[in-house]
């Protein structure tokens, strides 16, 4: 069995485009602005937290393959680069990089356009469009721009799915089949996935970007923080509703502690946070929820919470941190992060 | 834990396939596929599923749905929210779980492929949000029940299970890296069985993206055919029961074959063309033929992806000719997407299976439409049915994206 590292973390979302931005606005705690959306043939506007343009023009939007890519796209590649900046920077350009993508949603941007078109007159619909509305077009961008990618999924699921990604990647770097693995959560944003929210979760707003975290299994590479334990992925049913879930996810992420952080899920939907919030109400320790300043960002949300818990270890803030993820319709796992090396270390490994 | 994993073993144990179910445009279950691939039957019509009379591309391989879907641990209001795609996929799994004997489980890994999931009912939102923008009815299940973990979870629930479901969606590789991932669980130790496989159904908005971008044959489908003009579409799901060597022997479960090998790499190229030398098709192929521990001499058939377009598969032909060298003369090479179209997220699971009746019941499926081979190809393409011995047989899946992956299954006797 080996031991995982995070080599290094990345972020896009309402807040901006790297991890500080991110860092800034979960200090403040203040929820961001909200915008709206407009809603074809309705004259009630959505709410929802787009992500600003980046201050200066990132340099990888002049890769040729990123020209029509979707907003995602640009995303996922914006978030897997800064992750992978420090790596890329100190090691072998050859080196075997491995990617998960997880997405919810996925490119709705452009299947909304390409399906818009069909129904107007197919004979017309644009075929630069369709190739991008494919749940693996992000991850096939980032490979090309990165060109040293060996292995790549892309992961659909609920929110908590992004620990299955991250889980995988753990998997390919004990199985020595990459050396280091980028795992990133991300969404954007249009109106219908607004609309869909407003159906299902009418106090959330919704909101885009990605989280990444890149994944490696030499200590030298790493950020300070390491993976220390994934629950079990806590699938709902019948007999497994969303409450059981999620306090069997909580049951396995350990005990209360002041020095460990809770990076936790919940939002502004008291319906859709009941159960996690039950699930951790015992918990004393200091608690961050990315979701209440940034809105559901979905599988993004997920990965932000990620990234916060990884960042606040390595900026010592905190010896541990518990992610805790309890999807919409899928499943509750939690995830632990530790020093890389501390006492609390070795003690969360059993 | 999914991490860390303690139960893993020293060796990774023989992964047998105990169960297979299938549904595809030539029928419902093992022995009507059997029967159609065997002979190289077409399933391909008039679409009826949508309007296409403004498309280029008229005919797909659509699959019959039975009027009313067996009973299921479903209550009838859940047997409501499985869209075409969801019940092509119970259908599927309740055959390859009765086959397997397996009893009901809280704790059954499944690992699905899929580009498309409930894009049905993705499009009703779509149609309903735009057409009528001020009616909710039946908008909050749609934006629920078009989500595939959610297909997926409902599919196991319909067997009275539950576990982990992970989904896969690497476009047309989606299938066979979906079986992959399962093979990968139960060698290191994460699982001792489970299902998975693939399902897509037919939808307008993918048949219209085909169309659009002139991959639809206006003729008829013919993989490796120097005439070829493109792939049909077709729809289905099939899935496997996979368990260790030793968990089926320990219940004396028939078994129906023995995964063997997986390789499973990125074509950085084009998001929709292939290298064209098929550098990364060669690639996987000697991944898994490295982890089956076989030589291509050692293979007796090759279940190509074998799309029909052009691009495709001469990248293809490229890399089996030079990954199988001298052995590529007398090496059978056959594209069952000439009988029932590509079927996208199911594709390398339907082929997967069909690889499996290739072994169980020693048969090549040929091509029927096959006339003028590719200058390309430097293998024999299976064109009448005939018999033969079969011990090894490869699938390949490629897709959009660039994932391409390969599988490898050997006859179980």
């Amino acid at each position: 069995m080996s031991r995982i590292f995070v080599a290094g973390l990345g972020a896009v979302s309402p807040a901006g485009w790297n991890v500080a931005a991110l860092r800034d606005v979960l200090n403040k705690g203040e929820p961001l602005p909200v915008q709206t959306l407009e809603r074809p043939g309705w004259n009630k506007p959505l709410p929802v937290r787009l992500v600003p343009g980046p201050t200066a023009r990132p340099e990888f939007l002049a890769h040729p393959r990123l020209r029509r890519a979707s907003p995602i796209t640009h995303y996922v590649v914006g978030a897997g680069l800064e992750a992978a900046a420090k790596l890329r920077a100190k090691t072998d350009p050859r080196l075997r990089l491995g990617l998960v993508v997880c997405l919810q949603s996925g490119c709705v941007n452009y299947s909304c356009r390409f399906y818009d078109e069909t129904l107007k007159d197919p004979a017309t619909a644009s075929p630069l469009l369709f190739p991008e509305t494919v749940y693996a077009a992000p991850a096939s961008h980032l490979a090309a721009v990165l060109g040293n990618i060996s292995l790549a999924n892309s992961i659909v699921g609920d929110p908590a799915a992004f620990l299955q990604g991250i889980a995988l990647g753990a998997q390919w770097l004990e199985e020595n089949r990459v050396d280091a693995c980028l795992v990133i959560g991300a969404e954007e944003t249009n109106w219908i996935l607004a609309d869909a929210l407003w159906h299902l979760e009418r106090p959330a707003v919704l909101t885009a970007g990605a989280g990444a975290l890149c994944l490696c299994r030499e200590p030298a590479w790493s950020t300070g923080v390491e993976l220390a334990a994934i629950t079990d992925a806590h699938t709902y049913s019948g007999r497994n509703g969303r409450t059981r879930a999620a306090r069997a996810m909580r049951a396995q992420l350990g005990n209360n502690s002041s020095n460990e952080l809770l990076c936790d899920g919940a939002g502004t939907s008291p319906h859709a946070d009941a159960m996690e919030l039950d699930a951790w109400r015992d918990w004393t320790g200091p608690r961050l929820s990315p979701k209440r300043v940034l809105g559901e960002g979905l599988m993004a949300a997920a990965a932000w919470q990620c990234v916060a818990a990884c960042d606040a270890v390595a900026g010592e803030r905190f010896v541990a941190a518990n992610v805790s993820l309890v999807g919409a319709n899928q499943q509750a796992i939690g995830a632990r992060f530790v020093r890389a090396g501390s006492a609390i270390s070795r003690l969360s490994r059993g | 834990m999914l991490f860390p994993t303690t139960s893993r073993p020293q060796t990774p144990p023989r992964v047998v396939i105990t169960g297979a179910g299938i549904i595809t445009a030539l029928g419902r279950g093992w022995q009507p596929n059997a029967e159609g691939f065997r002979t190289g039957r077409t399933a391909f019509r008039p679409v009826s599923l949508f309007d296409v009379s403004r498309q280029r591309a008229k005919n797909a391989a659509e699959v019959n749905l039975p009027a009313t879907l067996p009973p299921t641990a479903l209550s009838a209001k859940q047997m409501t929210r499985l869209d075409r795609a969801a019940s092509m996929l119970l259908l599927a799994t309740r055959e390859a779980w009765q086959q397997s004997g397996w009893e009901p489980s809280e704790n059954l890994p499944m690992v699905l492929g899929t580009t498309a999931g409930g894009m049905s009912f993705g499009e009703a939102y779509f149609r309903q949000a735009v057409q009528t923008p001020r009616r909710h009815r039946h908008q909050p299940t749609r934006a629920i029940y078009y989500q595939p973990q959610v297909q997926g979870r409902m599919v196991l629930e319909a067997l009275d299970c539950n576990g982990p479901v992970t989904i896969v969606s690497n476009a047309c590789a989606s299938g066979s890296n979906a079986i992959g991932h399962a093979w990968e669980l139960i060698r290191y130790g994460q699982a001792e069985r489970a299902l998975t496989g693939g399902y897509d159904a037919l939808t307008e908005l993918v048949f219209s993206g085909f169309d659009s971008l002139q991959a639809l044959s206006t003729t008829v489908c013919r993989p490796f055919d120097a005439r070829r003009d493109g792939l049909a579409l077709g729809e289905g799901a099939a899935v496997m029961a996979l368990e260790t060597l030793e968990s089926a022997r320990r219940r004396n479960a028939p078994i129906l074959g023995e995964l063997i090998g997986y390789g499973s790499s990125i074509d950085h190229h084009h998001l929709t063309q292939p290298h064209p030398q098929g550098d990364t098709t060669l690639a996987v192929m000697r991944q898994a033929c490295a982890a089956a521990g076989v030589m291509p001499e050692e293979v007796d058939y090759i279940n190509a992806h074998g799309t029909g377009t052009v691009l495709n598969d001469s990248s293809e032909a490229v890399a089996i000719s030079h990954w199988a060298g001298q052995r590529a003369a007398t090496l059978p090479v056959s594209s069952t997407k000439a009988n029932i179209g590509h079927l996208l997220g199911a594709a390398g699971a339907v082929e997967a299976v069909i690889c499996l009746m290739t072994l169980r019941e020693q048969w090549l499926p040929p091509e029927s439409m096959f006339e003028t081979p590719d200058p390309a190809c430097h293998f024999p393409i299976v064109q009448k049915p005939r018999d033969g011995r079969v011990n090894v047989v490869l699938s390949n899946s490629f897709g959009f994206g660039g994932v391409n992956a390969s599988l490898i299954m050997r006859r179980w006797v």
